[in-house]
């Protein structure tokens, strides 16, 4: 029988590992000069090197050895004084010299941690996630099974060979075994991949787009009976490409262990398949019997020994911990704890900051990206980073509105003009003749139109009742197509009204 | 003029006397004479070689100022890369595959102006001592055509003793440019690792391969290794420093006032007593020109061969994964990919290569690994500090090249391991990546084929192999009256 969360959780404790994979995004590739920009046509990206062509050796591309550090440094590492480089010998199409230059014993960071806030029971909880190693690597080429129905290798007539990924470097990052975090463990471990995820983009390191494959996580999931020391069986899931799966794909790993181990069967080792429609796992390729890479030190490659002086230039470098610039920030704008959240889920931080950088009001920086250009980044299904309007285009719309020569209204329709590509904030205004109606006997013309129109109304504000003068005030934008300050409008009337 | 040497060809190139074209002619003339007999090439570039050739004239005429050896002709093992050029490694797997790239031993070959007639044949991947590992034919050794001309580069060394080219390049991961020089009466160099750059040669064990010149004298050598020698960005392992002053060593040729150390553990049992007296003679006329003769003891040596029997296997067996009939080279089988690959490397690798590729994959094995290739690793240590010790007492060291003259085509081919011991004196200078040469010691009484001295030297100290060899040939040419090669069988006359 199986268990619901809830049950599990009284029974068994989970212990998390998780393997993420980075695409750093140097220029060109871990060990020649050819160029990592994606989505090139197949195989215009190689060379006599990253194709293992006889006779070709490879040459480490210091960027990626930087940028390594950088990430080592920024979780907390330690850096090695000495490391190499390994072969990891196995036969696969996609990978052009059967073995994948990588690090084995000899990692060039080690040792570091990354601490996480999940919201729990108890409040926001911070948990310590043990970095065990973050070592580099080559990507492999890409297959594409052509004829088959699933695009998987089952079924298909043939299938061709893309190596222009081939090469790419690679950056894995390894947890120790995560243990304690017990019925939060699907939150944590997204928590891990989004702290994770800050840091990488923070450092410029990569672009971290895990629908693209740059960042992509492994899930090791195991279960193990609450009080016991031993280790459970574990299953590794790939195929994780969102922080969202990630939290989904624990949650269900988690099910299935406890569903088997209630049914007195054993979990299998394996690698498992996660899948976004379903929200489940289906089994990969069998680990039962461990493949044998024979690892052996990389001859063609000498041992990486950064300078001292090097990592510590790197570690001076480092920009500040995503954590703590939230922390900054939030303090700094006064921020409640809902809005700073809803700010970092829709991913417009940065553009705020940079926003209120130019001179916005925090409020007003953070009402724009939060709603308007939010609102439209939905309608889109676009994140709001990518449409095409600036920080310099917010600021400036703020501080339009601030001098009075745009509305709050009419703002919203410069803002849109932005995303729509017609050009600038004053191009469009310009443009599309968008005034301020500021001409007080054109402003009073309408005053005095809506006054007669609404004559009881009129008379309640002069008998000191302002909030009816709304109704007034209403009638006068309308009048004046939304092209009037209405706070002029405002003043304007309540002085004709005797109330100012 | 084919019979001359290198550097005298290149001074007639610049007195004018002779062209390029002349040259290279007169060398497809003899290749086309002989080759059916000796085997040396298994592609000659005719049309590519003249037209290098009609250039290098071009640029001399117009007054261009050109390399000490532009112009003269070279073969070069079928192991390097040239772009457009069949480069097979002697092996059935690589059939039809022309490189899209040069290497950068190629590459400077071609800026030297030094014109390339055609690729020589080898053991198959660079796996062997004799070329009969070739999947195309086995070379003959110009001396006695019954017999191997050494290996893996047995088609460089014939084809400079058969006088086909004057120059040739090789490769030495155990010894393979210098027992084929040995045994063909030729000179051949393995520089220090990390000397001359591995970039586009193909590998068979990465940490032990070293390109290298092969010659018909210890000047031609040492010219041809400052072409070919230096740093290179594009092999990580190459050593950034400028090379040693070769030809002036050569040039220089004194050993007065230096110590020679004769190493104990490289001779005695298993050495040809021809070879061995012909080596006792090459030490008596070092120590008359003013060298002090030192005995010294590199104890590890015994393990060399062990060693290298687990480390080159290893390499081998993670280098040669790539051929696997996705990319280039042949395919056979149909299936899965795996099933083609499997096919393909069935077909494709020799015996010997496929004996060496399972060696390795045992020795890389997880729960084996420690036993096998971790020992190794320590054993090469070992050896390295050997020579550090025995270097400290001399300035070079010497030993018979190989243990005996050249042996029967067939005679070995059915025991790897006597096969193997042809290697035993070579061998450690790979394993601790210093540099060693062979040059002539005469020809061994009991059947008038040639023997070889080697000189090995510590690491970026090539300069005293040239010095100490250039000194040792003067000496043996004097007493021979005629250069070792003279007395060789004249091929012509088909």
């Amino acid at each position: 029988m199986s268990l619901t969360y809830e049950k599990l959780i009284d029974k068994y404790e989970p212990v998390l590992g998780l393997e993420v994979h980075v695409e750093l995004g140097t220029k060109s590739k871990m060990f020649c000069g050819c160029s990592t920009v994606f989505g090139a046509e197949p195989n215009t990206q190689t060379c006599p090197v990253c194709l293992g062509l006889p006779g070709a050796l490879p040459v480490v591309n210091a960027k990626a050895i930087e940028y390594t550090i950088a990430i080592g440094l920024a979780l907390n590492c330690s850096i090695a004084p000495f490391s190499r480089f390994a072969r990891k010998n196995y036969f696969y199409p996609d990978m052009p010299k059967n073995f994948q230059t990588s690090q084995y014993d000899e990692p060039i960071c080690f040792g570091g941690y990354l601490d996480v806030k999940v919201d729990t029971d108890e409040g926001v909880k911070e948990f310590r996630i043990e970095i065990e190693r973050v070592h580099m690597e080559e990507d492999t080429g890409k297959s594409l099974h052509m004829g088959g129905a699933t695009g998987r290798i089952h079924g298909a007539d043939y299938s061709l060979l893309d190596y222009n990924r081939a090469g790419i470097p690679l950056v894995e990052i390894v947890t120790k075994p995560v243990a304690g975090t017990g019925k939060y463990a699907p939150e944590v471990a997204r928590a891990y991949v989004s702290e994770l995820r800050d840091i990488l983009r923070s450092l410029g390191v990569s672009d971290v787009k895990m629908e693209q494959g740059s960042l992509r996580c492994d899930a090791n999931v195991s279960l193990r009976l609450i009080g016991a020391e031993k280790l459970g069986t574990r299953s590794e899931t790939k195929n994780v490409n969102s922080l969202r799966s990630v939290e989904r794909a624990v949650r269900s790993e988690m099910l299935r262990h406890a569903a088997l181990l209630e049914k007195g069967e054993r979990v299998i080792q394996e690698t498992r398949h996660f899948h976004e429609d379903t929200g489940d796992t289906t089994p990969g390729r069998s680990k039962e019997q461990a493949e044998d890479y024979r690892y052996f030190p990389e001859p063609d490659l000498v041992p990486v020994a950064p300078a001292k002086d090097w990592i510590e230039k790197i570690r001076a470098t480092l920009p500040e911990k995503p954590s703590a610039r939230r922390t900054r920030l939030q303090e700094s704008w006064q921020v409640p704890d809902k809005e700073m959240a809803a700010m970092i889920n829709a991913d417009v931080l940065d553009q705020v900051e940079q926003t209120v950088n130019l001179g916005a009001d925090p409020t007003r920086a953070r009402s724009w990206w939060l709603g308007e250009i939010a609102r439209i980044a939905n309608e889109r299904e676009l994140p709001a980073s990518s449409l095409p309007i600036t920080p310099n285009d917010v600021a400036e719309v703020v501080a339009l509105i601030g001098k009075g020569e745009l509305t709050d209204k009419l703002a919203r329709q410069v803002v849109e003009g932005v995303i729509n590509g017609e050009g600038r904030p004053r191009e469009i205004i310009e443009k599309r003749g968008i005034k301020v109606v500021s001409d007080d006997s054109a402003l009073m013309a309408a005053i005095v139109n809506s006054i007669k129109a609404q004559p009881e109304v009129a008379e309640k504000v002069r008998g000191g009742h302002i909030p009816a003068a709304g109704a007034l005030i209403g009638a006068v934008m309308k009048e004046t197509k939304g092209q009037a300050d209405a706070a002029k409008v405002r003043e304007l009337l309540l002085k004709h009204l005797g109330q100012a | 003029m084919i019979e001359k040497s290198a550097t005298q060809m290149a001074a007639a190139l610049q007195s004018g006397e002779l062209t390029s074209v002349e040259l290279t002619k007169a060398h497809l003339a003899r290749i086309d004479e002989v080759d059916d007999k000796v085997k040396a090439f298994l592609h000659v570039d005719k049309e590519g070689a003249l037209k290098q050739a009609e250039n290098v004239d071009a640029r001399r005429k117009a007054g261009e100022k050109l390399s000490p050896l532009a112009g003269v002709p070279l073969a070069l093992k079928d192991v390097m890369v040239q772009k457009g050029i069949p480069t097979t490694c002697g092996s059935k797997m690589l059939e039809g595959w022309r490189p899209p790239y040069d290497s950068t031993v190629v590459a400077r070959l071609k800026s030297a102006g030094i014109i390339i007639l055609g690729k020589t044949n080898m053991d198959e991947f660079a796996m062997g001592s004799s070329t009969e590992n070739s999947a195309c034919f086995p070379t003959h050794n110009p001396w006695d055509l019954t017999r191997i001309p050494g290996g893996s580069g047995g088609g460089s060394s014939a084809a400079l003793a058969a006088f086909e080219a004057p120059l040739a390049i090789g490769t030495d991961t155990g010894g393979s440019i210098r027992q084929p020089a040995a045994v063909t009466g030729t000179v051949g160099v393995k520089p220090t690792y990390g000397g001359v750059s591995r970039y586009g040669l193909v590998a068979f064990s990465s940490s032990l391969d070293q390109a290298g010149p092969c010659a018909r004298n210890v000047l031609d050598a040492a010219y041809l290794h400052e072409v070919i020698g230096g740093y290179d960005p594009l092999d990580s392992t190459s050593i950034n420093a400028p090379l040693p002053p070769l030809v002036q060593a050569a040039k220089n040729a004194s050993v007065t006032g230096m110590k020679i150390g004769v190493i104990k553990e490289l001779q005695g049992e298993g050495y040809q007593a021809g070879v061995l007296k012909r080596f006792n003679e090459g030490l008596e006329e070092l120590a008359k020109l003013g060298a002090e003769i030192v005995e010294v003891s590199c104890p590890n040596f015994e393990y060399a061969l062990a060693a290298y029997y687990l480390i080159a296997p290893s390499e081998c067996s993670s280098n040669l994964a790539r051929f696997d009939a996705m990319r280039y080279g042949i395919r056979t089988g149909e299936g899965s990919a795996e099933e083609v690959m499997n096919a393909t490397r069935e077909l494709g690798f020799g015996k010997e290569v496929k004996r060496r590729i399972i060696l390795g994959t045992y020795a890389l094995s997880s729960g084996y690994y420690d036993a096998y290739y971790g020992s190794a690793q320590k054993v090469r240590t070992l050896i390295s500090r050997d020579f550090e010790q025995a270097f400290t007492k001399a300035d070079v060291l010497v030993s018979p090249t190989a243990p005996t003259t050249a042996f029967k085509i067939g005679e070995k081919s059915n025991d790897p391991i006597a096969m193997y011991l042809n290697d035993i004196a070579t061998i450690p200078t790979n394993l601790a990546g210093v540099c060693g040469i062979s040059i002539p010691s005469g020809l061994a009484e009991e059947d008038g084929l040639p023997a070889g001295f080697q000189i090995m030297a510590g690491a970026m100290k090539d300069d005293l192999l040239y010095q100490v060899g250039a000194a040792l040939e003067a000496a043996l040419l004097s007493k021979w009256g005629a250069p070792i090669l003279s007395g060789a069988p004249k091929l012509g006359a088909k």
